[in-house]
């Protein structure tokens, strides 16, 4: 694929919706040591949308949701959540900020409960009275996590360590919730099923950042999408826009 | 256990104990013991609930010994009574242990272990060269021995090891219930998700460096009482006190005891110790004296009655460590969730099967 790539540094200008900015990214340049795996990456999420990020193995999905969620600091370059620059704050403080994510790979407390993953995912919270309606959304959710809410989380399937990756992060109470791969390693019908929830989430009034590799499903859900390859902003443009693109369809959707 | 630790003295008038030799032996070897169950449930909190692998824990021991030694010795000119000793080596030693790990606690694993096992090392390297003020090789003696006015004016005295015991039983005590409190803590939950997972950790809102830290410093405090507590009961500190072997023996005891469990670390130190110092040396009386006839195999010629079995605690140690991990890698007293991790492979299987049964 030869996708022409937008001036970064000026920012990628994709149609407006609703909502004022919630995250904001102006062009940010992450490194692993001397290695820049972000080039100037700039873009917004809105209040009350889903975006998703599309591109292959090595473009920086993930190396972006980890500069936002401040477990990475970018060189150079500002992130802003509501107006507040948050370039140099650290993962924890962000939580607080309303920051949620659920990481690459999952990263549940395996030797842990369910419930105990699910109270950790308060951590930051000191609202204890509120816990009891948090658990109840999330179970009405993923009714499966009730089933299995007194097992060790690392004997779940992969599936429901997905959905408890997710619930855990909502417990903390997110404006925007970060996703990183939702959809790996599930089968079809999990993937489905994740999908719609990630929906529901959204509707009940969370933002949502998803990177995927399923693009299909990720232009489904999401209102807007940013296209990346090594380290750059390709594309960025309406779901709609991105799924009729020829090229995007060509390199991501199959044909 | 409260009952067992105020009747553990009167053991010695039961056979067999009545039978050996000096009773206050005894008493003063549950005194002793005191020391290393201190530092094993101290460990605990940095490797057992948070995770750290630390070697140079001995350091922060020799760090609370020798503030008592500045604040209660003619060698100092300082006589600070014991007891605000013990809460000011316990804030020492919890400084030190800030001060170490501010710049090492990002490291991880192995890189942590080696840092801690360098700071271990020098810590009694440096109280060894200066003379001046630590008196060097020779130590700083004839430390103040604790006092309580109108039951021990002038100090405990050295004949009986009674008042050491239950000092120290009621110092583990409060260090035990703490302890205690802290593991069922908003940080206890911390330091647990830190030792699964750090990434997740801080995502969850933790702060890790500010959690491991505080382990760090927690467990240096515990260890610095203990230090307090044995410098004053031997009246002397000197930097040999405090090699490696002290942390290796420290670590030895709470993996065997059973990493992250308060109690069955405490045990785990008490028996440990209670068989290297009196088990050991038993032997070595029994043997003795029983005229148990010498071996000959060839060239091999096993005397058992000129055999110091004293000399064999790290080679039983190692033994005792080598056998724990392939046979009971959770330690002799697990705690629930240790076991549940180590054993997880195991459950979960057996709990798919039964699903799949039901």
């Amino acid at each position: 694929m030869n996708l022409s790539p937008t001036d970064s540094t000026t920012g990628v200008t994709a149609p407006t919706q609703s909502g004022a900015a919630l995250l904001s990214l102006s062009d940010v340049h992450s490194f692993y040591g001397r290695i820049e795996a972000l080039k100037g990456i700039s873009l917004e999420v809105r209040k009350g949308e889903i975006v998703c990020m599309l591109g292959g193995n090595g473009a920086g999905k993930s190396t972006t949701l980890k500069t936002i969620s401040g477990l990475m600091h970018p060189r150079s370059g500002h992130i802003s959540v509501e107006g507040h620059d948050v370039t140099t704050v650290p993962a924890h403080k962000l939580v607080r900020l309303g920051i949620g994510q659920a990481p690459e790979g999952r990263r549940i407390f395996g030797r842990m409960t369910v419930l105990e993953n699910l109270q950790m995912g308060a951590y930051s919270r000191s609202d204890k009275s509120e816990f009891p309606a948090d658990f109840d959304r999330v179970f009405a959710l993923f009714p499966r996590l009730l089933e299995r809410k007194s097992q060790a989380a690392g004997t779940l399937s992969g599936g429901e360590q997905q959905m408890l990756a997710i619930g855990r992060a909502l417990m903390g109470r997110p404006k925007l919730l970060l996703l990183d791969e939702p959809s790996m390693g599930l089968s079809p019908v999990l993937v489905e099923q994740i999908f719609a929830i990630i929906r529901d989430i959204n509707s009940q009034g969370t933002t949502i950042l998803l990177v995927e590799q399923n693009a299909q499903m990720a232009l489904q859900v999401a209102s807007r999408g940013y296209i990346l390859q090594t380290g750059k902003i390709v594309l960025a443009d309406t779901s709609a826009n991105l799924a009729a693109n020829e090229q995007v369809k060509k390199a991501y959707l199959g044909g | 256990m409260s009952i067992v630790t105020a009747l553990l003295p009167f053991i010695i008038l039961l056979p067999p104990f009545s039978g050996f030799g000096n009773q206050t032996d005894f008493v003063d070897g549950f005194a002793q013991a005191g020391v290393w169950v201190l530092l094993a449930v101290g460990l605990n909190v940095v490797v057992g609930l948070a995770g750290l692998l630390d070697l140079g824990y001995a350091a922060f021991f020799a760090i609370g010994a020798y503030t008592y030694a500045y604040g209660a010795s003619p060698f100092s000119h300082n006589h600070i009574p014991f007891w605000p000793m013990l809460l000011i080596g316990a804030a020492v030693a919890a400084i030190f242990g800030l001060l170490l790990g501010a710049p090492t606690l990002r490291l991880r694993g192995d890189y942590l272990a080696i840092v801690t096992l360098g700071f271990g090392e020098i810590v009694p390297v440096v109280f060894n060269n200066s003379d001046k003020y630590t008196n060097g090789t020779n130590g700083i003696t004839a430390l103040y021995q604790p006092a309580i006015p109108g039951l021990f004016p002038n100090g405990f005295g050295f004949g009986n090891p009674v008042p050491y015991y239950i000092t120290v039983a009621a110092i583990i005590a409060v260090a035990m219930i703490l302890l205690y409190r802290l593991q069922d803590s908003r940080l206890g939950r911390a330091w647990m998700a830190v030792r699964e997972d750090e990434l997740a950790a801080a995502s969850m809102g933790i702060n890790t460096v500010t959690t491991k830290l505080l382990a760090f410093a927690i467990g240096a405090s515990t260890s610095g009482l203990a230090g307090v507590y044995l410098s004053s009961k031997l009246a002397i500190v000197s930097p040999t006190q405090f090699g490696f072997t002290v942390s290796f023996t420290v670590l030895a005891m709470v993996v065997l005891g059973g990493m992250g469990n308060i109690w069955g670390v405490a045990v785990g130190a008490f028996v440990i110790y209670e068989l290297q110092s009196q088990g050991l040396k038993q032997l070595n009386n029994f043997f003795a004296s029983s005229g148990f006839p010498a071996i000959h195999l060839g060239f091999i010629n096993i005397d058992f009655s000129t055999i110091n079995f004293l000399n064999y605690q790290y080679l039983l140690y190692g033994l005792a460590l080598v056998a724990m991990m392939l046979l009971r890698p959770e330690g002799l007293f697990p705690s629930r969730r240790r076991k549940a991790e180590l054993h997880d492979v195991d459950d979960a299987g057996a709990a798919n099967q039964e699903l799949v049964e039901a």
